[in-house]
């Protein structure tokens, strides 16, 4: 294990953001938001399963509380657009739940947990393309390890993580996972 | 998951339930603008139909377009078949073809597994003979679930499939505890067989009730209770499966006339009003009306179908998605 002299090493290696820091993060993300889309008129927000689904819902109360607005949230399944399906076998399809209204004309922000290669987001662009027309579409990241493999970056980030591609980056939500941190661990994966 | 699906017998517990998830959404493709995904793009998928059939191959045909595949309709009228080819020289040509997955249907009981033995690709039996017809059993199943079991929210649902995002009306749930009831002809019926497979497995409590004369004789080896009597077993069902007296498959005389099987195993009005409140009536189809089913039973509220060949669509593509949607080969990485 890599980073066992680390005090706050877990099982799933060196945490590299605690729960206040997540927290943090994502207010900023909600105020970046607000900013970017001019007070949040017409903004969505998806979630992409797992993850991303309730970091979606936290930054839709988030600016609930800033702004007292109700934002809708919903969460977008990409597995049935990944380019790599057919070198795993066959997986459960996540859930897809688009907000009363549809996304036509909206501005749409997709969330998720980690940015990587960039092939997720990439899946949910077609996906967002088969369910309507947004007037806009962006992109928030809890992590951005960087190592994209195709054109595409975040709007909103709430942590730059640099890494290596052997490294594996783990997001634990409290919604999911009982407890909320960011780990990340060496060499293929096996800390 | 098996490669093929070739008895309702060859589904775990968990493979049903993943199935039945899977469906459930990809029913919420058929409110969408786009009612098609790219999923299975470049695959290609026969349909091979020895016997005539409406529902079914319709089905499995917008269900493999709607995933993206390209489909080729095989029927054995105005093809080599008539011409005196074999079934395996059949097959071994759809092989050649490139077929990643053969749909067949076949009068001869045991069809879909020889064609197994043939075929690299995967092999969805679609009803051979009075044997099995696994995927009208899924989409029952399916019926059942989202109309008897959403409202329960999973009862005695300790799944370990429960979603981890929102509650999901009945996902995760199998049938446990309720009482399905199917009625009729189960000797030539090959649905009968798989849905006493599939529900018994998903938890439910399976009654056939049936004239003596149509029922198989291995009966008692299967995993449900049998009775003779049709008005004892109506006031504890929850679910009512009318089966299609199969004229075509007769060839003597399993009860003295109609008028009286209809009478003894026909559901009408009368016996339908002695059904619980929530009970629902399903019919694989296509019905005779007024001999197994009356059609006042089969237009009602309680009557599910229309909604079964609407799941149809929707509980094949979760099939064809499962086993054609991941790896092809064992050895990965060359299809990319």
């Amino acid at each position: 294990m890599c980073a066992a002299s680390n005090p706050v090493a877990g099982r799933n290696g060196l945490a590299v953001l605690d729960p206040e820091e997540i927290r943090r993060a994502l207010t900023r993300i909600a105020h970046e938001i607000l900013e970017r889309t001019h007070g949040g008129d017409g903004v969505i927000l998806l979630g992409i399963p797992t993850r991303g689904v309730p970091l979606a819902r936290r930054l839709a109360a988030r600016i609930g509380e800033f702004e007292g607005l109700d934002v809708p949230c919903g969460s977008l399944d990409v597995t049935m657009h990944r380019d790599d399906l057919r070198l795993h076998p066959a997986r459960a399809l996540g859930r897809t739940e688009l907000p009363p209204g549809g996304v036509d004309g909206k501005t749409v922000v997709l969330v998720d947990d980690v940015l990587f290669s960039g092939r997720t987001v990439r899946a949910a662009l077609d996906a967002l393309n088969d369910l309507g027309r947004p007037r806009a579409v962006q992109l928030a990241v809890l992590v951005d390890r960087g190592h994209r493999e195709l054109p595409i970056r975040a709007d909103y980030v709430g942590k730059n993580l640099p890494t290596s591609q052997r490294e594996v980056v783990h997001v634990l939500l409290t919604e999911v996972d009982a407890q909320d941190s960011v780990m990340i661990s060496g060499e293929g994966g096996k800390p | 998951m098996k490669r093929h699906l070739i008895s309702a017998a060859d589904l775990s517990r968990g493979d049903a339930v993943l199935i039945l998830d899977t469906a459930e959404e990809l029913a919420s493709l058929a409110d969408r603008p786009i009612k098609k995904l790219p999923t299975l793009r470049g695959r290609t998928v026969v349909n091979l139909f020895y016997e005539d059939s409406t529902r079914t191959r319709i089905s499995f045909e917008a269900a493999a377009k709607r995933l993206s595949a390209d489909v080729i309709n095989f029927s054995a009228k105005g093809s080599s078949v008539a011409k005196g080819e074999s079934l395996k020289d059949t097959a071994l040509t759809l092989e050649a073809m490139g077929a990643d997955a053969v749909i067949i249907r076949h009068g001869a009981s045991g069809a879909a597994h020889r064609l197994a033995g043939w075929v690299q690709g995967s092999v969805l039996n679609a009803g051979d003979g009075t044997h099995e017809h696994p995927t009208q059993a899924l989409l029952d199943a399916f019926t059942i679930r989202r109309r008897l079991m959403a409202s329960r929210g999973g009862l005695g649902g300790a799944s370990p499939r429960v979603s981890t995002v929102g509650a999901g009306g009945a996902r995760g749930a199998g049938l446990d505890g309720l009482r399905v009831t199917i009625v009729g002809d189960v000797l030539h019926s090959r649905v009968a067989r798989s849905n006493v497979l599939l529900l018994s497995t998903l938890g439910a409590e399976v009654t056939l009730a049936a004239p003596p004369t149509l029922l198989p004789l291995a009966v008692g080896s299967w995993p449900c209770a049998v009775s003779y009597d049709l008005d004892s077993e109506l006031s504890k069902s929850d679910v009512v499966m009318m089966l299609r007296v199969q004229q075509e498959r007769m060839s003597a005389a399993y009860f003295p006339s109609v008028r009286e099987y209809s009478r003894r195993y026909g559901l009408d009005a009368a016996r339908m009003a002695r059904l619980p409140g929530h009970a629902i009536v399903m019919h694989p189809g296509p019905m005779n009306r007024g001999v197994e089913i009356a059609a006042e039973v089969a237009d009602s509220v309680r009557s599910t179908i229309v909604e079964q060949v609407a799941n149809g669509v929707t509980t094949r593509m979760a099939v064809l998605y499962l086993l054609l949607g991941g790896t092809e080969f064992p050895a990965t990485g060359v299809a990319q």
